[in-house]
């Protein structure tokens, strides 16, 4: 490679947490900008280009101006990638796409909610359901995760840059944990979406710091079949009834299905 | 001669989310001047609407990536409040330390990697590596250290998993403590690096002041972080049931962050309230960063909330050490790694304060007799500093509006990067706007 790939970041709807595990590989950082050009990276720096190959995007689509943005991006860009839980498949913020959005304006704003029905407000022009990237443009690749596992992020940038396909794990979580030689959630009397939850980033840190697995890397591809069938029958418990029991990350994706692409998806 | 400002459109970085000022003046008459936050709204006080109260403190904690520690246990406060549930000493303790690491790599990631760029005429801190390239390895050890701090303690520095309602699921083990301790004290150097640094540097903060209320927390044991009441520069010591109307949150069209006010017309909160409302409780390092600046209480320069942040960064490290030495000496008590504290699930409302790294961040909830919760609010710092950013702009745009645009633009840049705000939070992107009002 003759020239430097030109990288850029941008942030739609989210709380920032992928980017900042990518500021928190710290001095590894410093190796990454070796072998790419950042060329726009608002949270850290102040120069912007849109002359860029690879763009990265963060949070989730909730108004018509990221769709603008989004766009924009995707027009610019060689290379789409959804970086974190909210861009790659709506992830914690599509909690609310399960709720009437009337309700949902008023618990926020109280009597002011009124704002979002009036057209001079154009700030608070906000989409009923919040969606991932891919509802809108065609996304290449995805790093999931809330937040996303610095490794898996080197991994895919070096899979990229050796010209090769960043692909990601379809095992369940459960595959992990057992590797980790954790205690399994549910024999310790917990709903756990470990099952169904695609594994291979995140070494099921969740559960090996005591809690569960919350579904935060999304759905495994065709979980019913993948699931960790073994788990789930000794427990009693069938994919449906997982899948129903956990609106936490999932409320995009249990409507569109875990490989569901822009042409599937109304906007 | 008076100019018309028709900058437009430029983009303010190296902040926490989206936000634009709209500066608007013809033959040097300011004629509109304000704060625009234009983050998309992400509606967590209705995410949480239906959820368990073992799961809020999980959602809050996506509120904000940076302090995501903070949110987490504001909302465990919160929920705990509700039904009553105390905390052993010893998880007290570790919340502390989890609360000081995050505190600390929030607090240099915004001063090294965001602020100090403007000090040394950068765009970013990438240059800084050729230019400043001891300076900026400095600064990567600190953040790793308030990172490490967290992940022990806490198991991840972004949406830690270990703090739960009640206590930990997972406790670190002693001789991690022991290690950290050790990194903690060797990281005294890096800390006097950047003092030097920025002590260089510190001509470069312009002289602004304006006058106003700041709202901390405090306690009368220690410098307030975890715990304490909400106290007024204004008014003294304030009642946490009552932080509804310590906020006054109102909406304002332009924004769709709310605004608050309490005594004055606005209030600021952050590192440098608490460092004017609780500066004698600083350790002895931390005021010793504060003789080597001159800085004393009160200071009204919300520039100097970065030298506040400083030396807030030399306390956390003492007051990690202090809370380390403790745990060690009394010994950890041993729990399983997969710990359920006993929490009788009952119906309430509860509020928590923290003092996140940008300032008090009050959560409420109100919950039914099987924990779910019916309603829930968060009162965010930025959200606080956002009506004191307006009126600081107001007085500071008439006192520099003969400077070349490029100057105001940068100096009002500066401005909201001082208050380090953490739009996402509220409501991502500092547009800075200058209206050209000027007829055609």
């Amino acid at each position: 490679m003759t020239s430097k790939p030109k990288v850029a970041f941008f942030d739609f709807a989210g709380c920032e947490g992928d980017q900042l595990e990518i500021i928190n590989l710290e001095e590894r950082l410093l190796d990454l900008v070796e072998v790419v050009e950042v060329v726009s990276f608002r949270e850290a720096m102040s120069e912007h280009s849109d002359d860029y190959e690879i763009a990265f995007v963060e949070g989730s689509i909730t108004t018509p101006h990221d769709v603008e943005r989004l766009e924009e991006v995707r027009s610019n860009a060689d290379t789409v990638i959804a970086i974190g839980s909210c861009a790659a498949f709506g992830g914690i913020n599509s909690i609310r796409n399960e709720q009437d959005f009337e309700t949902v304006t008023e618990r926020a704003y109280g009597e002011d909610a009124a704002m979002f029905d009036d057209p001079d407000a154009e700030l608070f022009d906000s989409f009923a359901q919040a969606q991932p990237a891919k509802a809108f443009v065609e996304v290449e690749y995805e790093v999931p995760g809330c937040p996303i596992d610095g490794e898996e992020f080197i991994q895919t940038v070096t899979a990229i840059l050796q010209g090769g396909d960043p692909s990601l794990a379809n095992h369940p979580v459960c595959v992990d944990c057992k590797l980790a030689e954790n205690t399994c959630a549910f024999d310790r009397d917990e709903i756990c979406l470990g099952p169904i939850t695609r594994g291979g980033g995140c070494d099921a840190t969740c559960v090996s710091q005591g809690t569960r697995c919350w579904g935060c890397r999304g759905l495994v591809d065709n979980p019913a079949e993948d699931a960790y069938s073994e788990v789930l029958q000794e427990y009693g418990v069938t994919t449906d009834e997982l899948l129903n029991e956990f609106t936490l990350y999932w409320s995009w994706q249990r409507e569109h299905g875990p490989q569901a692409d822009m042409q599937e998806v109304e906007q | 001669m008076s100019q018309n400002i028709d900058i437009e459109g430029n983009l303010v970085t190296r902040v926490e989310g989206h936000g634009e000022i709209v500066v608007n003046a013809t033959d040097g008459q300011l004629e509109a001047c304000e704060w625009h936050v234009v983050e998309s709204p992400r509606f967590f006080e209705s995410m949480v609407v239906g959820r368990d109260w073992d799961e809020i403190h999980h959602i809050v904690s996506r509120i904000c990536g940076i302090c995501s520690v903070t949110h987490t246990m504001t909302g465990l406060k919160a929920v705990e409040d509700a039904m009553d549930v105390e905390l052993s000493e010893q998880d007290v303790k570790l919340r502390k330390l989890a609360l000081a690491g995050e505190t600390l790599q929030s607090h240099v990631l915004h001063l090294g990697y965001l602020a100090l760029p403007d000090l040394v005429g950068e765009k970013s801190v990438v240059p800084m590596a050729n230019t400043h390239e001891e300076e900026v390895k400095t600064v990567i050890r600190l953040h790793k250290l308030g990172n490490e701090l967290i992940e022990t303690v806490a198991g991840r520095s972004t949406h830690a998993q270990r703090t739960i309602p009640g206590g930990f699921s997972q406790l670190p083990r002693e001789a991690e403590l022991r290690d950290l301790r050790a990194s903690l004290e060797g990281s005294w150097n890096d800390v006097e690096t950047v003092v030097d640094l920025v002590l260089s540097l510190a001509d470069e903060l312009p002289e602004f002041t304006r006058e106003t209320e700041f709202i901390s927390l405090t306690d009368p044991d220690e410098y307030a972080l975890y715990e304490g009441v909400p106290y007024s520069s204004d008014t003294g010591e304030l009642d946490l049931a009552d932080y509804r109307e310590i906020v006054n949150e109102h909406v304002v069209e332009q924004s769709t962050a709310k605004f608050t006010k309490h005594d004055r017309d606005s209030y600021m909160v952050g590192a440098l309230a608490r460092f004017n409302n609780n500066y004698e409780q600083l350790g002895p390092m931390a005021t010793a960063v504060a003789d080597r600046f001159g800085l004393k209480p009160v200071c009204h320069n919300p520039y100097l909330n970065n030298v506040a942040q400083l030396i807030e960064t030399a306390h956390l490290i003492e007051h990690s050490i202090e809370l380390i030495d403790s745990l060690l000496e009394s010994g950890l008590e041993a729990q399983s790694d997969y710990h359920k504290p006993d929490v009788d699930v009952t119906a309430g409302q509860g509020v928590g304060a923290i003092e996140a790294p940008r300032g008090i961040l009050f959560h409420e909830y109100a919950l039914d007799e099987t924990g779910t919760a019916l309603e829930g609010n968060c009162v965010i710092p930025t959200n606080q500093n956002h009506a004191n950013i307006q009126l600081d702009m107001e007085r500071l745009v008439p006192t520099i509006i003969e400077r070349p645009q490029e100057e105001i633009e940068h100096t009002l840049e500066m401005l909201v990067r001082a208050y380090d705000p953490c739009i996402s939070c509220s409501t991502h992107y500092l547009d800075v706007e200058f209206v050209d009002t000027q007829p055609e």
